[in-house]
C-alpha cells in the first residue's frame, strides 16, 4: 500500500521506517497502560538506531573500497560501543564498562579471529564486518542479559550472600548460584534461535544470500554456521562477563558492595 | 595470641569505630570492649546505627575510622573469612540455604574443607532444642525453628563471639521466647561472648549484663545493663 504513495526508494524507506516505529510505539503505549514506562528509552533507542544504521549505510560505499585492515578497526570500535551499551544494563555495578568490553572483546573477538583464520569467515571487508558485527551484537545482548540478571539476583539475595560471607564463605563462592543462573538465562535467546532455525524463522542473512544468487542449501548451511558462531561468541562472552563481574561486587575485604538502597 | 579462659584480656575491643556513607554518619567514634563470657546488648531507637555497628564488628562493612581488635589482633590483619568465623553472626532473618537442616549446619565447616560429623550435627541441634531435625527440609520449618537452626549453623563454626542482630524481631511472641531461651542456654553453656542488637529493652535486661545505647550513631550511655536501661 505504501508503494502507491511513495515512488522513490528513499521516500519509501522512510515511510516503512515510520510505520514500523509506529508499531513499536503502540507497544510502548500498551505498556504504559500497565504502568510500565518505556517511552523515553524506546524513543531514544529507535532514533539512535535509525541514525546509526543510516550513517553506516551511507558510508558503506566507502567501506567496501577500504583496505582489509580497516575491518579490525571497525570491529574494535564496535566492541567498545557494545561494551558501553551493555554496561548501561548493569547500573550501579562497579567497572561495568570494562567488564563488558573485555567480555565482548574476548568472547566475540576470539570466535571472529579463529573463524577467520580457519576460513569460515571470508577476510573480505564485505564479509568480515557484517558477520563480525552480528557476533558482536549478539555477544552484547547476551552480556547485557547476564549482567542485568546477575545484578538483580545479587540485589534480591544480598541477605543470603552476606549470610554466606558471615559463615566464612569465600566471596566468589557466595555468589556462585547467581553467576550460574545469569549465565544460563543469558543464553536462552541464542539456544532458542538455534533450536527454531528454519522452522520459526529464516534469518535475513540467508534471505540475502538467496537473493544474491547463492545455492539454497549452501545459504542454509552458512546460516547454521553463523548461528553456531553466534552461540559460541555469546556463550564465551557470558562466561567471561559473569566470571569477571562476580569479583567486582566485592571489596578487597570481601564485603558486598552492591546492596539495595546504596 | 591466645588467651587463657578466665583472663581479663578483652576478647573484642572496638576503638573509635565509625562509618559514614556519602557524608551520612552511621556510626561515630564507638569504643568499647568485651571480656570472655560477657554479654553486651546494643540498644537505641530505629536508625540509630545499632545494626551498622554490628556489621562493622565482623567487617561486613568497612569502618571509615577506627578498628577492632580480636584477641588483641587488629582485625585488618586477619583474613576476613577467619575473622567472620571467629565472630559468628545471626541476622534478623535466618536466610537458610535450600536443603536440609544438616546441610545448613555443615555449610560453615565446609568452607574450610571440613566435614561436620553427624554427632556434631546432633549435638548442635540438641543445644538449640531441635533434636531429630537434621534431615528436615528447611522449607518446612517455622520462623522460630528456622532462627534456631540459624543459631546452630553459626555455632557450627565454633565462634569466639556471637553477634546477634535483632534475632527475635521478626518472630511472634511464642517463637521469640523459644529463640531467646535458646540463646540464653547456648551462651551460658558455652561461656560465649555475645553482642546482641535489640530494640527490646526488656529482652536486653533479661539476657545481657552490659549495655550501650546509641543515638544518631553515637554511644550516649554504656555500662551495666540495669543502670544503662533505667537511666
Amino acid at each position: 500500500m505504501l508503494k502507491l504513495f511513495f515512488h522513490t526508494q528513499l521516500a519509501l524507506g522512510f515511510a516503512q521506517a515510520a510505520v514500523a516505529a509506529l508499531a513499536a510505539l503502540t507497544v510502548v503505549l500498551l505498556a504504559r497502560r500497565r504502568g510500565i514506562r518505556l517511552e523515553s528509552e524506546t524513543m531514544i533507542a529507535m532514533a539512535r538506531g535509525l541514525v546509526q544504521i543510516v550513517a553506516v549505510g551511507s558510508v558503506l560505499v566507502v567501506l567496501l573500497r577500504a583496505p582489509r585492515w580497516t575491518s579490525g578497526l571497525l570491529l574494535a570500535a564496535m566492541v567498545l560501543a557494545a561494551g558501553a551499551t551493555s554496561a548501561r544494563r548493569a547500573k550501579g555495578m562497579p567497572d561495568a564498562f570494562r567488564v563488558s568490553a573485555w567480555a565482548i572483546a574476548f568472547g566475540a573477538g576470539s570466535v571472529v579471529a579463529l573463524m577467520t583464520f580457519l576460513g569460515v569467515i571470508d577476510t573480505a571487508i564485505t564479509s568480515l564486518v557484517p558477520v563480525g558485527s552480528m557476533l558482536i551484537a549478539n555477544a552484547m545482548n547476551t552480556n547485557s542479559l547476564a549482567l542485568n540478571r546477575f545484578r538483580s539476583d545479587v540485589l534480591a539475595h544480598a541477605g543470603e550472600i552476606e549470610t554466606a560471607l558471615a559463615l566464612g564463605a569465600e566471596a566468589r563462592n557466595s555468589v556462585s548460584p547467581y553467576v550460574q543462573a545469569s549465565f544460563e538465562a543469558s543464553l536462552i535467546p541464542a539456544i532458542d534461535s538455534l533450536r527454531s532455525l528454519g522452522i520459526v524463522w529464516i534469518p535475513g542473512l540467508m534471505a540475502g544470500m538467496l537473493l544474491s544468487g547463492a545455492r539454497p542449501v549452501y545459504a542454509a548451511i552458512y546460516q547454521f554456521v553463523v548461528l553456531a558462531m553466534i552461540f559460541a561468541a555469546s556463550g564465551l562472552t557470558s562466561l567471561i562477563g559473569t566470571m569477571l563481574v562476580r569479583g567486582k561486587v566485592f571489596s578487597g575485604a570481601e564485603q558486598l558492595l552492591l546492596q539495595p538502597g546504596r | 595470641m591466645s588467651i587463657p579462659p578466665d583472663s581479663d584480656y578483652a576478647i573484642l575491643r572496638a576503638e573509635h569505630l565509625g562509618r559514614s556513607v556519602k557524608e551520612k554518619i552511621l556510626v561515630q567514634d564507638a569504643s568499647f570492649e568485651l571480656k570472655r563470657g560477657e554479654f553486651l546488648a546494643i540498644s537505641g531507637p530505629s536508625g540509630s546505627g545499632k545494626s551498622s555497628l554490628l556489621r562493622l564488628l565482623n567487617r561486613l562493612d568497612e569502618p571509615t575510622t577506627g578498628t577492632v581488635f580480636v584477641e588483641g589482633v587488629d582485625y585488618r590483619n586477619l583474613q576476613p573469612r577467619d575473622l567472620r568465623r571467629k565472630l559468628g553472626m545471626v541476622s534478623q532473618r535466618p536466610y537458610l540455604f535450600p536443603g536440609t537442616v544438616a546441610d545448613n549446619l555443615r555449610f560453615g565447616p565446609a568452607q574450610r574443607g571440613e566435614t561436620l560429623p553427624q554427632e556434631a550435627v546432633d549435638s548442635l541441634l540438641s543445644q538449640v532444642g531441635l533434636r531429630g531435625y537434621a534431615e528436615r527440609n528447611v522449607a518446612n520449618l517455622s520462623g522460630g525453628e528456622a532462627q534456631r537452626v540459624s543459631v546452630a549453623r553459626t555455632l557450627a563454626n565454633s565462634p569466639l563471639v556471637l553477634l546477634l542482630d535483632e534475632p527475635t524481631s521478626a518472630l511472634d511472641d511464642a517463637a521469640k521466647l523459644e529463640v531467646e531461651a535458646t540463646i540464653q542456654k547456648v551462651v551460658r553453656d558455652q561461656g560465649l561472648t555475645c553482642v546482641m542488637v535489640t530494640h527490646d529493652l526488656a529482652q536486653a535486661a533479661r539476657l545481657a549484663e552490659q549495655a550501650l545505647v546509641l543515638e544518631a550513631g553515637r554511644i550516649v550511655r554504656a555500662g551495666p545493663v540495669r543502670e544503662v536501661l533505667h537511666a
